[in-house]
């Protein structure tokens, strides 16, 4: 049996009135990548900050390696929470630190007992990892390109060496050459450090080269399925989505290969 | 435990156990740590065993066999090596190949010195500094008078079209900087003149000259104290929400937004800001001088026994036709010292949130010491003036 690494059963959230998950059921497996799709305003970055630990939904559960977080709060939390790393959309790195002080943040914060001299090593090794050159590491946020930004925050994601990683929009903001680019690493450094990558995307190259399975938002449920299969399901939007005219060409490659 | 440690004959066998990730650090470091090397030629390492071997603790590990090597003993795997430990010495060995090629009589040079020979920063020496902070200062200068410059002239420049100089947007201001800052000088007005007609009191009391504390209050509120408090206290509130305001508005590129759609930044956000602060300062001054006077004759009437009606005539003779404009005319200057601080600072917001707070609390800083500064000036002004 494979375990799921990220099981949500019967997420609900509401603002007042306005419904944005109602008994939404998601299932992460080990060591695949997954996709979260889902036209604007259906609640993707509502279901990532609740998936966070950010936001507490109205009802449902969400385990995470087993662990409720929807329960725990304190020290408990806190330790679920050093088990993945998280790229925000637009970086957030911390603009007062260089690159290495953010990758080291999550280490001085976890690791109290590795020395400072093992921390500037292991945040070189995150930050070359990730192929930033040497130089970076002493740059602020401010100082870095669009695609060194989002690779910086994808070396911090990694300084604890998490095996979930959650990727918010990792492509956005990028050009075709640079995003390209960042899945290959993403799926490098997935097959080799074994990762469980689950990533919200509206980039449909990076849902094709990357995503084993495809999870959409429709009618504030989840329609999960693989993404040979997805593109077939009946739904309109999903339709829509994976058929129109940006999709079309796509498809064809990817049922062509 | 995560690690057995074997003698053999040629030396020492490992046989790591357990999960060896980040999180677990404390463990397996001190294991290996505490590994016995003295005299072994040899050291097995099976990691077979292993349940989880991440980049931190495969790290771990390629440091503990190159420290072996250096000690002369030969480190072989049962097995193959772990995956993570190639991908580790993959990303590391070229850096320090590199480092070895370049400094080559020097030992292999590891990251740790690559990251302490990047460019960081120097430290000046005592002439650099003073030239350096020179230069700053002068261009600092000059940025505000070109400052100055762009403002009168978007202002002036708007005169003509009264629509242009938005009112909406200075009606706004002139309530934020000035309706609702109303309480604070108020109660600071009050409590200040409190102070002065006390403090005063007790001295005057030793020459039976009491009255004459009404004397000092009404020209001391009126031509100094109530104009200077109420500038300092709007410093503090209206300086340091200018430059935040546009700070992060520079942050945000709302400000290269405006530029892009035709508008103005000066035109939309400073002058609004400037003129909406040059009306209201002048009105918040005027209720912290009668305040003032309040205070003046609460502490008159309840501790000098001086009643009500004899307060009042001695303030009318206390004050020249002078004295309440000599407070009131400084505030319109006062108002666009501390607004074109705010703004000024604010547009100089670039990059990081860091900067907002460090300009933030240079245009405070900036615009109270402008205050007291033209305050004096205007001091020196209204002595050979003779008012």
């Amino acid at each position: 049996m494979i375990y799921p690494v990220l099981e949500v059963r019967g997420l609900v959230n509401r603002f007042g009135s306005q419904v944005v998950h109602d008994g939404l059921d998601m299932d992460v497996r080990e060591d695949e990548v997954f996709g979260i799709v889902g036209g604007s305003g259906t609640g993707k970055s509502v279901l990532l900050r609740s998936v966070l630990g950010l936001q507490r939904p109205q009802a449902g559960t969400i385990r995470i390696e087993g662990h409720d977080i929807t329960q725990l709060s304190g020290a408990a939390l806190r330790a679920v929470k050093a088990r993945y790393g998280v790229t925000f959309q637009q970086g957030a790195l911390y603009s007062a630190l260089t690159v290495l002080q953010n990758v080291q943040l999550p280490m001085v914060e976890y690791l109290e007992e590795l020395s400072e001299c093992a921390r500037d090593e292991l945040a070189m090794l995150k930050i070359r990892l990730v192929g930033l050159p040497a130089e970076a590491a002493r740059k602020y946020p401010a100082e870095l390109s669009g695609g060194m930004i989002k690779r910086a925050a994808l070396a911090r994601a990694l300084a604890l060496d998490p095996r979930l990683l959650f990727l918010d929009e990792p492509t956005s903001g990028l050009d075709p050459i640079s995003a390209a680019e960042f899945d290959e690493l993403m799926l490098y450094l997935q097959k080799q450090l074994r990762l469980t990558v689950v990533m919200i995307t509206h980039d449909l190259d990076s849902i094709f080269r990357t995503c084993n399975r495809v999870g959409v938002i429709v009618d504030h449920k989840m329609e999960t399925d693989t993404l040979e299969r997805i593109v077939d399901h009946p739904n309109p939007w999903i339709q829509a989505y994976f058929h129109g005219e940006r999709a079309g060409i796509r498809l064809k490659v990817a049922h062509g290969a | 435990m995560v690690l057995e440690v074997r003698t053999t004959e040629q030396g020492i066998a490992l046989d790591l156990t357990g999960e060896w990730r980040a999180l677990a650090y404390r463990q397996f470091d001190s294991a290996l740590a505490a590994v016995d090397m003295a005299g072994a030629r040899h050291i097995e390492i099976a990691t077979a065993r292993l349940a989880a071997l991440d980049l931190t603790g495969a790290w771990r590990l390629r440091e503990f066999v190159l420290q072996a090597q250096k000690m002369g003993a030969q480190v072989t795997f049962a097995g193959t090596p772990p995956d993570q430990l190639r991908l580790v010495d993959e990303t590391l060995r070229p850096i320090e190949a590199a480092a070895a090629a370049a400094a080559a009589p020097r030992p292999v040079k590891d990251l740790r010195t690559e990251l302490e020979e990047l460019p960081g920063e120097t430290e000046d020496a005592t002439l650099t500094f003073i030239g350096r902070r020179t230069v700053t200062l002068w261009r600092d200068l000059s940025a505000a008078l070109a400052f100055l410059g762009r403002v009168s002239a978007t202002g002036l420049g708007a005169l003509p079209r009264p629509r242009s100089l938005r009112p909406t947007s200075i009606t706004r201001h002139v309530y934020d900087t000035g309706i609702t800052a109303i309480p604070i000088v108020a109660l600071i007005a009050f409590l200040i003149s409190v102070i002065v007609a006390y403090m005063s009191a007790q001295q005057l009391r030793n020459y039976g000259a009491e009255i004459f504390v009404v004397d000092l209050v009404t020209i001391g509120v009126l031509r100094e104290l109530g104009v200077l408090l109420t500038s300092i206290i709007v410093a503090g509130r209206s300086g340091s929400a200018f430059a935040a305001e546009i700070g992060s508005m520079k942050l945000n590129e709302e400000v290269d937004a405006l530029q892009a759609t035709g508008v103005d930044p000066f035109e939309a956000l400073v002058v609004p800001r400037v003129i909406g602060l040059v009306i209201s300062l002048p009105l918040l001054t005027v209720i912290a001088d009668l305040v003032g006077l309040v205070g003046g004759a609460v502490l008159c009437a309840s501790l000098l026994h001086i009643p009500l009606d004899e307060y009042v005539s001695r303030v009318s003779q206390a004050i020249s036709p002078t004295t309440f404009w000599v407070g009131i005319v400084k505030a319109p200057v006062f108002a666009a010292l501390i607004a074109m601080a705010g703004t000024h600072r604010g547009m100089q917001v670039s990059g990081s949130s860091r900067e907002l707070g460090r300009l933030t609390t240079v245009a405070v800083v900036q615009a109270i010491f402008l205050v007291i500064l033209a305050d004096a000036l205007f001091a020196v002004l209204f002595l050979e003036m003779g008012v």
